[in-house]
């Protein structure tokens, strides 16, 4: 039991806003004062220190083939030592992490739930076994469906019930969270060597467009009453001009309600907000996507803010990684992947005087200042945009025009007239950010007891030494900087893992999946799946995806 | 029985096998030989007495807290949940962790982080590709199920029969594989380098000087660099012809470049045709827990990568290890032979199920289960798709992993206490 004393507290979902409360734990759980024992409670003096839930990370790519194979091309990332092997592991990396490294440095700024964001459904087991050896915090893996032959059957077909099925059996046997889309159409033309470039242009072969696939998923996702909204990559990433495809993306779900979330939300949104017509004029469109975004009430997006210095591009968006590739140089992987999709990772390093790059690093600023705070969470898109240890220097530059204008003075002069950056005056209070980070964060991905401090909330918590009452963000953006970097105490189902900014002890979290079984007829997609395995498969029906026993400590959320 | 085959890179699941008749159904001669009884190590031993597993384990985990530098090697052919105690236990006793890729295919991991590599799944290659090299590799003698399954008589979604895709086998020598193939290239010992740059220069539309390239004519090369260009989906399957040849690393690296750059004009993968049912595995487990593949040296309390300093036979060589531990691999029937020297001279642990060369030369061996039979855990096929391995039979033997597990355990009681 824990005692969480006189701390100035901060939780959206809530309504609470620097109110002084205590906040009581119990068995995992946030409880009522009436439900402990004050005596034998750990007491921890909280006194003029913020507290709010632990992060929720909802996009970063965490573990599986990808960053694995990423970790492998760069031996360079992994001569950054965090930690030495004594009482905890050895953990290291740069910017890519080890395992133990992600379940770590995410308890040292205060985060304890993460999703992987995109796994290769034939691949799951080996995500599964990624997100098992990371520690401390909870989990879940999105399994992506966009190029998934499957889909694309059912979509031509029009057979809603079949897809709804389908989605529902694949979620059960990858042990997913829910529905993963990246470009859509997209990456089956790449195994022609093409792309689609539009929400219009038809997938090779099949005789679908990326619009109906995405309507469909969307519309299947809704009648199945996921916990999460479709998770939509976008099709025409990182092309000038892609900004008008993720507005007329938004658009599909134009109409479409749910009371407890959005319909869609639409992921990395700064890789899909450049307006232009090639890398000579490219600007940003950040403007006119916020506006599409702050209209509807059922879309959010996350920021995918570049962070200057190293990152790994790594997606499921193959083509798009080969003309990364060869826009850089640099090196290359690619994984076309049985009939479910494919991949790509490239090494890149951000360079503030690079145009391109300090547009790529305004856009996302742009998009996490201009959107309302409900509809926008903070994110790198880990590790694309950079590393999810610098997300306190975005909420401090969120909240600080004067550290936003210092920045401005190291980056290319090209985002002054390329973006609307410098004129922005939105200066995010520490609410909003605790927003964009816990409570919008886990009402997005349908985790009720993530993201806030209510009763029967998991005890997931964090206390930085940042006084609400007394600071201004506003100047005193170092002091947010530095602080949200080193929680006075990170508190993991109620168990404190992090104390003054150093990892003190190693739990294990959960690993939540979905099961929405009950809702579909399984025989009705039966012949299928036996066709295809036989067909197109190296591997047998019966030998595909993972059983629950399996995984290291299972969370099964029904869906009835 | 439904099993998974743990013998090649293949990890072919559809099998069956009946431990009661010792028969099995779709099995290639080599995966039936390794499922079929055969004789096994009976029973622990320390220094050619027999014990208990609790002695044996006790034991072991006494020389590895007590030596200076321990070389924890095998592992290809376990399964990863036995391989992620390894890799603990390695960070434990400060050791070096080192496994079989860095005696076959670790060139190409080099050649990985130099410049990536562009590949797919084995059913991307099923499903599409119209046109299959075979590059220094020879599946039917050593992968005898890949051509039927995956890559040469393989059916699937644009692949209708074996008429749709043209396959090429370049070897030195004209191997079994080179029969089935449309058309067999026999190169000169030690010019994959040199063929695959006038490759490129073809490719690219650029002439080359030279009237043949390790004994190819140049109308051939010419020919096959036409044949890529046009290709619609082609990949190069390679093996250790390439790895373990002159250029080594360099071999792949410069493959990989004449695929990036035939992506410009078709689809082209490449992929290595890896070996042992789970060397990816003993590659990908400590890629996430610690950072690298192979050659890893823990002695400073963190992981360094050092291959030609940290694998297994270098640091043989150098005598650089005071103890061994040896899992599921047979070393010194394989190394070189002043490596197996030092084995000689240094207390040596082996963990396998069956006797080979290195049990002679062991102080303390611990048999185990046959995975894929008597215990079951994850293992990566080739392409690194992750296939579980079954458990059909109950075994007085025990897993890898609980043997491991167990040693981690007792290894950490004595360093702490």
């Amino acid at each position: 039991m824990l005692w969480i004393k006189n701390g100035i507290v901060i939780d959206p979902k809530n309504k609470v806003d620097g109110e002084k409360m205590d906040v009581f734990i119990k068995d995992g759980k946030i409880v009522d004062e009436s439900e402990v024992n004050k005596e034998e409670c750990k007491v921890i003096d909280a006194n003029n220190k913020l507290v709010v839930a632990g992060g929720v990370e909802m996009h970063a790519h965490i573990a599986g083939s990808k960053i694995n194979v990423g970790r492998t091309m760069r031996p360079e990332e992994m001569r950054i030592v965090r930690h030495t092997a004594n009482k905890l592991r050895v953990s290291l990396g740069r910017v890519l992490l080890t395992s133990p490294a992600i379940g770590y440095e995410y308890a040292k700024i205060g985060y304890t739930t993460a999703v992987e964001a995109a796994s290769p459904p034939i691949g799951s087991p080996h995500t599964h076994e990624e997100l098992d050896a990371i520690p401390i915090v909870d989990k879940a893996m999105l399994p992506v469906f966009g190029n998934w032959h499957f889909v694309f059957k059912y979509v031509a077909e029009k057979d809603r019930e079949k897809l709804k099925a389908f989605i529902a059996w694949a979620i059960e046997r990858t042990k997913g969270y829910g529905v993963k889309v990246v470009n859509p159409g997209g990456v089956e033309a790449w195994m022609y060597g093409g792309n689609v470039k539009n929400l219009e242009d038809e997938v090779p072969n099949w005789g679908v467009t990326p619009k109906e696939i995405i309507t469909e998923l969307v519309k299947s996702n809704e009648e199945l009453d996921l916990p999460h909204s479709v998770h939509l990559h976008c099709n025409n990433l990182g092309n000038p001009g892609n900004y008008q495809t993720t507005i007329e993306t938004m658009k599909l779900v134009s109409g479409l309600a749910n009371k407890k979330r959005q319909t869609l939300h639409v992921t990395h949104v700064q890789f899909n907000a450049y307006a232009g017509s090639s890398w000579r004029d490219v600007a940003s469109g950040a403007e006119e996507i916020a506006k599409v975004v702050n209209s509807m009430d059922n879309v959010t997006i996350d920021m995918g803010q570049a962070i200057f210095g190293h990152a790994t591009a790594m997606t499921g968006d193959a083509p798009f990684q080969f003309t990364l590739h060869k826009l850089t140089g640099s090196r290359w992987v690619n994984k076309d992947s049985e009939i479910e999709g494919g991949a790509g990772i490239v090494p890149i390093v951000y360079l503030p005087k690079n145009p391109v790059h300090a547009l790529q690093w305004a856009i996302g600023l742009e998009l996490g200042l201009l959107v309302d705070s409900d509809k926008v969470v903070l994110t790198t898109d880990y590790p694309n945009g950079g590393p999810f240890t610098e997300y306190p220097y975005v909420m401090a530059m969120l909240m600080s025009r004067k550290m936003r204008e210092k920045e401005l003075e190291r980056v290319s002069p090209y985002v002054q007239k390329a973006t609307s950056l410098p004129a922005i005056e939105v200066e995010k209070t520490l609410y909003d950010v605790i927003q964009m980070t816990r409570s919008l964060p886990a009402r997005v991905m349908g985790m009720e007891n993530k993201g806030h401090l209510g009763i029967g909330a998991d005890a997931d918590v964090a206390i930085y030494s940042i006084n609400p009452d007394d600071v201004d963000p506003a100047a005193q953006y170092e002091l947010i900087n530095s602080e949200f970097r080193k929680p006075v105490y990170t508190i993991k189902g109620g168990e404190i893992v992090v104390k003054d900014g150093a990892v003190v002890a190693e739990s294990w979290g959960r690993t939540f999946w979905v099961d929405a079984r009950k809702k579909v007829s399984l025989e009705s997609i039966d012949e299928d799946l036996n066709s295809f395995f036989s067909s197109y498969y190296t591997i047998q029906r019966k030998n595909y995806g993972i059983q629950e026993e399996w995984l290291r400590n299972p969370v099964r959320v029904e869906v009835n | 029985m439904d099993a998974v085959c743990t013998f090649c890179g293949n990890v072919c699941d559809d099998v069956e096998f009946d431990v009661n008749t010792q028969k099995g159904k779709r099995f290639c001669a080599l995966g039936l030989a390794k499922f079929r009884e055969k004789e096994r190590i009976k029973s622990p031993m320390i220094d050619g007495k027999e014990a208990s597993y609790e002695e044996a384990i006790e034991k072991a985990a006494d020389i590895l807290v007590s030596s200076k530098k321990p070389l924890l090697y095998g592992w290809a052919s376990t399964v990863n949940e036995a391989i992620r105690y390894g890799v603990l236990l390695t960070e434990k006793v400060r050791g070096v962790y080192d496994q079989c890729a860095s005696v076959c295919h670790a060139p190409g991991t080099l050649a990985v982080i130099e410049e990536g590599i562009p590949g797919g799944s084995l059913g991307a290659i099923k499903n599409r590709a119209d046109v299959v090299i075979f590059w220094g590799s020879n599946p039917l003698e050593a992968h005898p199920r890949h051509p039927t399954r995956y890559s040469v008589m393989a059916k699937g979604f644009l692949i209708n029969d074996r008429k749709d895709r043209k396959v090429i086998v370049v070897d030195v020598r004209k191997t079994k594989s080179a029969k089935m193939a449309d058309k067999f290239i026999q190169i000169k010992p030690g010019y994959d380098y040199a063929i695959i740059s006038a490759l490129r220069a073809l490719v690219k539309g650029e002439d080359i000087e030279a009237n043949e390239v390790g004994g190819v004519p140049k109308e051939e090369l010419a020919e096959l660099a036409d044949m890529m260009k046009n290709a619609k989906y082609g990949v190069i399957l390679y093996g250790l012809g390439v790895t373990q040849s002159r250029g080594r690393d360099r071999n792949i690296e410069n493959a990989v470049k004449l695929i990036q750059l035939l992506n410009r004009y078709a689809r082209w993968i490449i992929w290595p045709m890896r070996g042992h049912y789970n060397v990816v595995g003993a590659g990908e487990v400590p890629a996430w827990e610690v950072g690298y593949q192979y050659a890893i040296d823990f002695s400073r309390g963190y992981p360094r990568f050092s291959p030609a300093e940290f694998s297994a036979v270098e640091m043989l060589l150098r005598r650089d290890c005071d103890a061994m531990l040896v899992v599921s691999s047979d070393p010194a029937a394989h190394f070189p032979r002043r490596a197996v020297e030092h084995m000689k001279n240094i207390p040596v642990i082996q963990i396998d199920p069956f006797p080979n060369m290195t049990t002679l030369l062991s102080n303390v061996v611990i048999p185990s289960a046959v995975a894929g039979i008597e215990a079951e855990g994850w293992a990566y096929r080739m392409d690194g798709i992750p296939l579980r391995v079954k458990k059909l039979v109950d075994s007085p033997y025990w897993s890898d992993e609980k043997i491991l597990k167990e040693m981690l355990r007792i290894v950490e009681e004595k360093l702490e206490g």
